[in-house]
């Protein structure tokens, strides 16, 4: 197995920086109890776990974490936050990744140009995040 | 001969499996038994009214008991007897609980084993001779070993109680591990703040004496009344006379590396260990010292104004009794060097959490810098690796040290709030937070100082240019990962120290399967020894943080001052002892004794001198070693003779 590289530099920073921002949570303050993961009814369908997703978040991987589909699989049900034992808004860090996204990519998404077929595929959410952020 | 059975039922404890009726009948038919009766607890003050009403009344001289374990409730009853006017041995105690009903499931086998354990006591009471609990005196005088906090909070105690202590300290000033230390978790307020005014109280309290640079050769005698001889080494400094001037120091040519600042710094020959050492006076230390010889060198002593530098001091013998001995002689950290793959000794900017203390710390090398060794630069991300040396059996400790990850969340935090944009990383296996207000510490840490924990060992870290790679896992996300760091700190594991090694051999006490001493009790006698009078406090049994060490300590001077405070101490009539005419002197018994209880005395027999085994009764313990290691049947242990175990042989034997 290759092994990660970690930095700690200024993008990385950043990066925590921004999440934490938009999100209005400290992600420091989550110590991978998991009972985040262990709540949601979709982590079954994501391709890392909730708490996995906030520590990569902890170490500012912002690519690995942009590349997971675990924010998009989210559907803000709220089971995360009601339940986390450090009071972290679990739902918010997940929206604040989504918006992330989106702003660091605003033009991927033109609701004019999706074709029919991706609609069955397209999480709702993204589509939602993203009409969101364009009506500020 | 009269005897009286008295069957518990010990609520349904006892009786659930054991027919406690059946067995009363059949006591009844057993040789002498005058009278045998059933209650639910004999512990409890109507069953004791009833063995004593039986002994008013039926004039009985012989008590058996089936009941629980004889730790537990000996005591009770053997004060039934005394108070009935019966000596207190000729009480038997069957355990029918430990042994019969809680091991045992079948009724019908519990109470057949039962009966024949009964009758057993029956067989061998009637062989039981009245003993004699013979007294000692008691000096009230207390010796603690070892001047970290745990013995310095022992000798305060014993001292505001009234006891007159001595407290020997090996090295040139007490304060320990501690005095390294810069602040202490969870509280991060400074060691030497707290620490000082507690040593400075040891040096002037009139009834502690302070015996620094010393160390215990010597300890005869038993509980009450140890013999002890001290090696105090000479100082070359009169303490009364140095007035902390310094002006030696300059003048001094031989340097030094300085133990206290772990190497990091250098001293002069002519020294103080750190200001606010207690002795408060310089030292010379004899081995880097030009040969203590006035002609060689004497460049001190011709600036000394007070004319406090002696060059013609030796070291002195002091012979003194105690009747107490607490042994404080603390930890030492493990030699990390053992680790080949953290670099430890071969790279320069992997230290350790102790190393760490000193760079750290306003009295430190670096005047409260944090600077690594190699250059000297501000190290911008920081590794602590967790858990070194420690939960390792395969090659190192199997323990947890119980203070690293603490102590490393202090570290992490403590360097980021000197370097505020400096990385923090924590690899580590648990984290381990069980204290008063640690678990807050570490969220703390975490949450308000950005220190990052990743959960995984490290396997390996190799210099990379100015830089440390390290390789490691995240156990969190499964993946391997490798980053580089400025500065490698280890959280090194604890292990007990040579002293504690030496004084636990020197005074007898049995030490664990990892060198720390075994407490008489893990759990309900934590700071005693098996050896009556000697107690332990601090990290000498086993890693502790600095609340622990201290209550510990004060629990050790308590139980000491339990004795201290007595002028008689009863020591228990079930002791060896040596029939001379059947003794061949062959020492076995000697060899037997886990307590060197025996040894061998030259006496005139028939006109010859010879050999002869004789106990030493304060110290014996009445573990019967001895007596079974006796070829020639000439020890016997009082109260469990041949003849009378045979008879309870006997009566198992019969089913
Ligand atoms: C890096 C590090 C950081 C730590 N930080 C904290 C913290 O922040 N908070 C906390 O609560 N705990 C902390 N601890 C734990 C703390 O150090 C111990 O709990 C405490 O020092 C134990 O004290 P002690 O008296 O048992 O042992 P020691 O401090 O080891 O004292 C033993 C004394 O006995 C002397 N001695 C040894 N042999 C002999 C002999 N044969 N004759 C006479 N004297 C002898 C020694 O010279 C020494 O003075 C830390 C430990 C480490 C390693
Ligand atoms: S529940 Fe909260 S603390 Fe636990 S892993 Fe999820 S976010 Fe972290
Ligand atoms: S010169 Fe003398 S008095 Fe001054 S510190 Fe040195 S030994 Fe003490
Ligand atoms: S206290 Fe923490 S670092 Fe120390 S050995 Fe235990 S788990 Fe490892
Ligand atoms: S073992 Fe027996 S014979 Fe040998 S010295 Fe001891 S008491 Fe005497």
């Amino acid at each position: 197995m290759s092994f990660e590289y970690l930095e700690f530099g200024k993008e990385e920073k950043d990066f925590i920086e921004k999440i934490e921002e938009i999100s209005g949570q400290n992600v420091y303050s989550c110590y991978q109890c998991g009972k985040c993961s262990a709540g949601c009814a979709f982590s079954s369908s994501m391709d890392m776990t909730v708490n996995q997703l906030i520590h990569l978040i902890q170490l500012g991987q912002k690519r690995r974490v942009l590349e997971a589909n675990t924010h998009w699989v989210c559907a803000s049900c709220l089971t995360c936050t009601v339940r986390c034992p450090r009071e972290i808004d679990v739902a918010a860090l997940m929206e604040a990744v989504r918006e992330y996204h989106l702003r660091e990519e605003p033009e991927k998404i033109i609701i004019s140009e999706i074709p029919k077929k991706a609609y069955d595929k397209l999480p709702n959410i993204a589509l939602v995040s993203n009409f969101r952020k364009k009506t500020g | 001969m009269k005897i009286g059975v008295y069957v518990c039922e010990c609520g349904s404890n006892i009786a659930a499996t054991v027919d406690v009726e059946d067995i009363v009948e059949r006591a009844k038919e057993f040789p002498n038994v005058e009278v045998s009766r059933v209650y639910k607890y004999m512990c409890a003050d109507p069953g004791q009214e009833i063995i004593k009403k039986d002994i008013e009344e039926k004039g009985l001289d012989r008590i058996v008991i089936a009941a629980c374990s004889p730790r537990m409730h000996e005591p009770t009853f053997r004060a039934v007897l005394e108070d009935k006017g019966l000596n207190p041995y000729v009480l038997e105690i069957v355990n029918i609980r430990e042994q019969v009903s809680w091991v045992h499931e079948n009724k019908e086998e519990g109470t057949e084993k039962a009966a024949s354990l009964l009758k057993g006591a029956v067989l061998r009471i009637a062989l039981m001779e009245p003993l004699e609990r013979k007294k000692v005196g008691v000096t009230h005088k207390a010796l603690v070993i070892g001047g970290g906090i745990a013995g310095i909070q022992a000798s305060l105690d014993l001292a505001d109680m009234g006891f007159k202590t001595t407290l020997v300290e090996k090295t040139s000033s007490i304060g320990g591990k501690m005095a390294q230390m810069d602040k202490t978790f969870p509280t991060l307020d400074c060691s030497q703040c707290i620490l000082s005014p507690k040593m400075v109280d040891v040096g002037r309290h009139p009834n502690i004496e302070l015996l620094s640079l010393s160390e215990v050769v010597e300890v005869d005698g038993y509980v009450g009344n140890f013999k002890v001889k001290i090696k105090k080494n000479p100082r070359y400094v009169l303490e009364e006379k140095c007035t902390l001037c310094d002006d030696c120091v300059p003048v001094c040519p031989v340097i030094v590396h300085d133990e206290y600042n772990q190497g990091f710094a250098p001293r002069k020959a002519i020294y103080i260990a750190y200001p606010q050492a207690i002795p408060a006076s310089y030292v010379i230390d004899p081995d880097a010292c030009l040969g203590i010889d006035p002609l060689i060198c004497s460049k001190c002593k011709d600036v000394c104004g007070p004319e406090a530098i002696d060059f013609d001091m030796q070291p002195e013998i002091i012979e003194e009794e105690y009747g107490a001995i607490i042994i404080a002689t603390g930890y030492e950290t493990y030699p990390i060097e053992n680790i080949g793959e953290y670099g430890y000794g071969t790279i320069p900017d992997v230290i350790s959490g102790l190393d760490f203390e000193r760079i750290i710390s306003s009295g430190g090398p670096t005047g409260g810098k944090i600077l690594r060794p190699s250059d000297a630069t501000v190290p911008k991300t920081v590794v602590f690796i967790h858990c070194a040396g420690s939960r390792d059996p395969s090659k190192h400790l199997p323990y947890c040290s119980k203070v690293c990850c603490m102590y490393s969340t202090k570290h992490a935090l403590q360097y980021k709030h000197v370097v505020h944009d400096g990385t923090a990383i924590n690899f580590y296996i648990d984290i381990r937070t069980a204290g008063k207000d640690y678990e807050e510490f570490y969220q703390r840490a975490a949450e308000e100082d950005h220190v990052i924990y990743i959960r995984g060992k490290v396997s390996e870290v190799f210099q990379d240019g100015d830089k440390i790679l390290i390789k490691s896992v995240d156990t969190l996300t499964g993946e391997t990962v490798e980053l580089h760091a400025d500065l490698v700190v280890l959280a090194t594991g604890m292990v007990p120290s040579e002293g504690t090694k030496e004084m636990a051999s020197l005074l007898n006490v049995s030490v664990g399967i990892n060198g720390f001493i075994r407490e008489a009790h893990p759990k309900l006698k934590p700071v005693d020894t098996a050896i009556g009078g000697v107690f332990v406090a601090g990290t000498v049994t086993g890693p502790k943080d600095i609340p622990e060490t201290v209550s510990n300590a004060s629990g050790a001077a308590s139980r000491a001052a339990g004795i201290l405070s007595q002028d008689e101490l009863e020591i228990e009539g079930t002791v060896a002892k040596v029939e001379e005419s059947l003794c061949r002197g062959c020492g076995m018994c000697v060899e037997a004794c886990p307590y060197s209880a025996i040894e061998l005395k030259a006496v005139n027999k028939y006109g010859h001198t010879v050999q002869v085994a004789f106990v030493n009764e304060a110290l014996c313990k009445g573990c019967g070693s001895c007596a079974a290691a006796c070829l020639n049947g000439a020890i016997n242990q009082l109260g469990y003779t041949d003849g009378q175990i045979l008879e309870l042989i006997s009566a198992l034997g019969e089913q």
